[in-house]
């Protein structure tokens, strides 16, 4: 159900975008959605962003994943339990960049029907840093679009990408890694029992979406032999805010297929679980650093409580701790 | 005929045969099961009033009407607001979560039991569904599509089940790529239901003995006085020696402040005497305290305020005794919040001095602010520094293996010392396989308030990770106890082995570390602390000598 309604919403929303490529709707999706879109995607995650960050962190909860800095002849390991702030950004740049914890995945099973063991569970990772990696450079690749002149970095990764030398023209590995990081994650949702049964609509979204946009980009370049001149007349534009009519007619409806599903995206990200990247940066079990007993963290909202005091404790049990030889304050 | 809260009403057949197939409704249409066995008596009215909590009143779980008090939606609703805008870890563990499902195989209780709705994930997901539905707009707009639900009763019969599922262990936030602690969103929900006075019996109770008398067993001065004297006898007996018993001393250097289970069961007695054989040994200027009778604080169990209230005697008995600094022993959850909580919480502790140890003069400086130092630090420090009299051979029929209990591993990293020191006073350890320790360890099935007999399934299912890999050493090297710095530990893990790995003895480290000790005007030493006699030492034998040779 949630697969089904996921999957027809990102088809209808494809077939959407194709009517820009309709006599006069090439301003509609080929200029107001995208500004929309930015708009509200950089809006949304400001939004975001803050909404965490308005919220105090009361109390330091690292997670702590090896060895403290004690005694200094015992050796710590500061990047997966960092002991301050320099070694805190160490630990959340193999998160972020290498997804750490992803990595230390296991698969739990009874065999023999005895005994538990736990094996290494990779692939998640290993499709999860497919897709997220080659997501970031073809982010980057589509900087040609919009950049005059191409920066050389840019042109150095494309051409880094395309070194299989593979069909005309040629086809990226990011662009295989891509496709195929997102087609492995969602085979794992759909495969397994239990993930199927803790998935929402909101989790087939995105990776539809991400297929769709894949998919219709490789398309764009392999099959149709888009018009790439209008297509970067178009994209320049954009970012240039100067709009050129007849490019903006001559780019195709798969074009804006393509181009109303990055919409959909930007617009959606911030608002759903893809703000997962932002939030991980925030996330107190991870950037903060274990020197809890060393520096003292304050709970802004800190407030009295009701205590139990000595002296309210003394005068009820005054006698039996005098019969029993154990000091007190008042004889 | 056994009853559930009896071991032996489970066969472990029955409990290996996990199913982990999801039922054919949608979780949100599948009614908790409420089955004997499996959950925890409600908190007493008697409890409440002492803590002056909110709806004391008595109920069973098997009541169709749980006496909700009048408006207690909007209660939980406004309770939820506050928590969204006071913990950013919980705001953002409500949004960030993929449901990559990561955590899901990493809980005790899913592995051994195979209920969805204990993975963490879906654990959360019983509160999130709420957040949804009431703090976000897809929630409002599409509802179930967007993973929302309504805040019913039956909502909370299940919160009430699953939150009381979870012992705060951590073990799934390692695994988690953002970090989401469930054990964080289980003390939030249980605040929740704490608002609706919702609360079980196995932890409130101790909560308020503790508020009332400083522990959670009850124990009045004078009985800690009785406790403590017996073991100095029992001490004597072992050892032939007689050791002080410092209560209470205004002006010593160290306040020592230690579990209370370690005061009255076994097998934690034995930890508390060898820590008095030790201090008496090294002529340490220490006290215990009746008042800070506990350092355990089931505070954690309950709520962030119930943590701060029964945690501030610490330091104020630190203060009016005027010690220079506080020795904690072997406990886990006491631990996370000395570690974690107090000096934010009661500090700041600037009328204590940097803790620094009066044999080897090391100054503890990663304790600097807190001012507080754990046992196996201390000890790991008198070793390294050569300050313990020494004798391994003395645990040789020992095969020791050790347990990370899950705070100290996973809220500290206190790893190296609690090793340093068993591999310093025993021949024999030997480590568990890689998955099951250090901060991947696994929970002993019973913490976090959850350790009764009435929860014995749960506690059975949930035990079973720990429980096998203490076989599997068992089988493969005759492990024959299994060591653990925890007061929780030496209570229910005692069980577990009794199911899972029958034949091995569950021991604080102090414990081994006193029976390797030569100590000075000792006896022969044909006992060891709980007075039983200890293999190859019956007969007259030359020993000192050939375990000195290394
Ligand atoms: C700092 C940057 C980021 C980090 C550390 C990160 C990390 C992760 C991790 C560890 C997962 C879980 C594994 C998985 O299910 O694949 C994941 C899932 C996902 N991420 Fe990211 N991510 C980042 C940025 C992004 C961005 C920018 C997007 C796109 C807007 C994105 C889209 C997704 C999607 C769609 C999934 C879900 C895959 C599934 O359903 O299984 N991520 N991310
Ligand atoms: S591992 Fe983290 S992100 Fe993945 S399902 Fe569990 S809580 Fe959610
Ligand atoms: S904290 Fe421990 S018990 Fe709770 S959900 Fe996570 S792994 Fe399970």
């Amino acid at each position: 159900m949630n697969v089904l309604i996921s999957l027809a919403a990102v088809g209808g929303l494809f077939l959407l975008g194709t009517l820009g490529g309709a006599p006069g709707m090439g301003w509609i999706f080929g200029v107001v959605l995208p500004y929309l879109a930015v708009g509200i995607g950089i809006g949304g995650l400001i939004w975001r962003v803050m909404s965490w960050a308005n919220v105090p962190v009361p109390f330091r909860i690292p997670t702590t994943c090896g060895q403290q800095k004690s005694l200094p002849w015992i050796k710590s390991n500061p990047l997966e339990n960092p002991h301050n702030g320099l070694t805190a950004v160490g630990r959340m740049a193999l998160e972020v960049l290498f997804f750490r914890s992803l990595l230390r995945n296991t698969k739990a099973e009874v065999i023999d029907q005895r005994r538990l063991v736990y094996t290494s569970a990779p692939w998640l990772w290993i499709g999860a840093m497919a897709f997220h990696w080659s997501f970031l450079i073809i982010l980057v690749r589509h900087l040609r679009l919009l950049a005059n002149p191409v920066p050389w970095c840019v042109t150095f990764l494309q051409r880094a990408d395309g070194f299989l030398e593979i069909g005309l023209p040629v086809i990226y590995v990011t662009t295989v890694l891509f496709l195929a990081g997102l087609a492995y994650l969602l085979a794992r949702r759909l495969a397994s029992p239990q993930l199927r049964y803790i998935s929402l609509a909101g989790d087939y979204f995105p990776l539809f979406l991400f297929l769709g946009i894949g998919i219709s980009g490789f398309w764009l370049r392999h099959w149709t032999k888009t018009d790439i001149v209008s297509v970067k007349q178009v994209a320049v534009g954009l970012s240039g805010f100067s709009f050129d009519s007849d490019a903006l007619a001559a780019a195709g409806s798969l074009f804006y297929g393509h181009l109303f599903l990055v919409c959909v995206l930007l617009a959606y990200f911030p608002f759903s679980k893809l703000s997962h990247f932002a939030g991980v940066f925030l996330s107190p079990t991870r950037n903060m650093a274990n020197s809890n007993r060393s520096v003292r963290h304050v709970n802004p909202w800190d407030y009295p409580v009701k205590v139990h005091p000595y002296d309210e404790y003394e005068d009820e049990f005054r006698e039996k701790m005098k019969g029993a030889g154990v000091p007190v304050e008042k004889e | 005929m056994p009853k559930p809260d009896e071991m032996s009403y489970y066969q472990q057949e029955d409990l290996l045969n996990i199913d982990a197939t999801p039922p054919k409704t949608g979780w949100m249409d599948t009614p908790v099961d409420l089955r004997p066995g499996s959950f925890i008596y409600p908190g007493k009215a008697k409890n409440l009033k002492i803590l002056d909590l909110p709806n004391p009143r008595d109920w069973a779980i098997g009541d169709d009407d749980w006496k909700l008090p009048e408006g207690w939606k909007k209660t939980v609703l406004e309770g939820m607001a506050d928590r969204l805008s006071k913990y950013r870890s919980f705001k953002l563990f409500m949004d960030t979560c993929v449901r990559c499902g990561a955590c899901a195989d990493k809980c005790h209780f899913f592995i051994g039991g195979g209920d969805p709705k204990n993975m963490p994930v879906l654990r959360a997901e019983l509160l999130r569904s709420i957040y949804r539905k009431e703090f976000t707009v897809m929630g409002k707009i599409l509802g179930k599509l967007a993973g929302a639900r309504e805040l019913t009763e039956d909502v909370i019969k299940e919160w009430f089940y699953y939150f009381y599922q979870c012992t705060e262990c951590r073990r799934c936030s390692v695994f988690c790529p953002y970090g989401i602690d469930t054990a964080e969103i289980t003390m939030i929900a249980r605040e929740l239901l704490g608002l609706l006075g919702l609360y079980i019996n196995w932890s409130i109770e101790p909560v308020a003995n503790c508020f009332r008398l400083g522990n959670h067993l009850a124990i009045p001065p004078h009985g800690m006085m009785d406790t403590l004297e017996f073991m100095v006898g029992d001490i004597e007996e072992a050892t032939g020696i007689r050791v002080d018993l410092p209560v209470n001393k205004k002006g010593a250097e160290v306040l020592f402040v230690t579990p209370s289970g370690d005061f009255v069961a076994d097998p934690g007695i034995y930890t508390c005497m060898a820590q008095m054989l030790l201090f008496h040994e090294l002529g340490i200027d220490y006290t215990f305290s009746t008042y800070a009778s506990d350092g355990g604080n089931f505070g954690l169990f309950t709520s962030h305020e119930m943590i701060k209230r029964l945690n501030a005697k610490v330091y104020a008995e630190a203060k009016r005794l005027g010690v220079k600094w506080i020795l904690g022993g072997e406990c886990g959850h006491m631990w996370r919040v000395m570690h974690q909580y107090m000096d934010t919480m009661n500090g700041p502790a600037d009328f204590l001095e940097v803790p620094k140890s009066p044999i080897t003069g090391t100054v503890f400086d990663h304790a600097k602010s807190t001012k507080m130092i754990h046992i196996m630090e201390f000890m790991a420090d008198l070793i390294k520094h050569n300050k313990l009299k020494l004798d391994p051979s003395r645990n040789d029929h020992i095969r020791v293996t050790f347990h990370d209990s899950c705070n100290p591993a996973r809220a500290m990293g206190i790893l190296e010392e609690p090793r340093y020191v068993l591999n310093a006073v025993c021949n024999n350890f030997f480590e568990m396989p890689r998955n099951t320790i250090r901060e991947q360890t696994f929970c002993c099935g019973g913490g976090a308030g959850l350790g009764t007999d009435e929860n014995m399934e749960m506690r059975l299912r949930g035990g079973l990770p720990r429980g096998n890999a203490v076989r599997h050493v068992q089988e493969k090297h005759g492990v024959n106890q299994l060591a653990a710095m925890c007061a929780i530990d030496r209570a229910t893990l005692v069980t577990v082995c009794d199911y899972w790995a029958p034949g091995v003895l569950v021991t604080g480290i102090s414990e081994l570390v006193a029976n390797a000790m030569v100590f000075t005007g000792e006896n022969e030493r044909k006992q060891n602390l709980r007075l039983e006699d200890i293999p190859g030492r019956e007969e007259d034998e030359p020993r000192e000598g050939d375990a000195n040779d290394e």
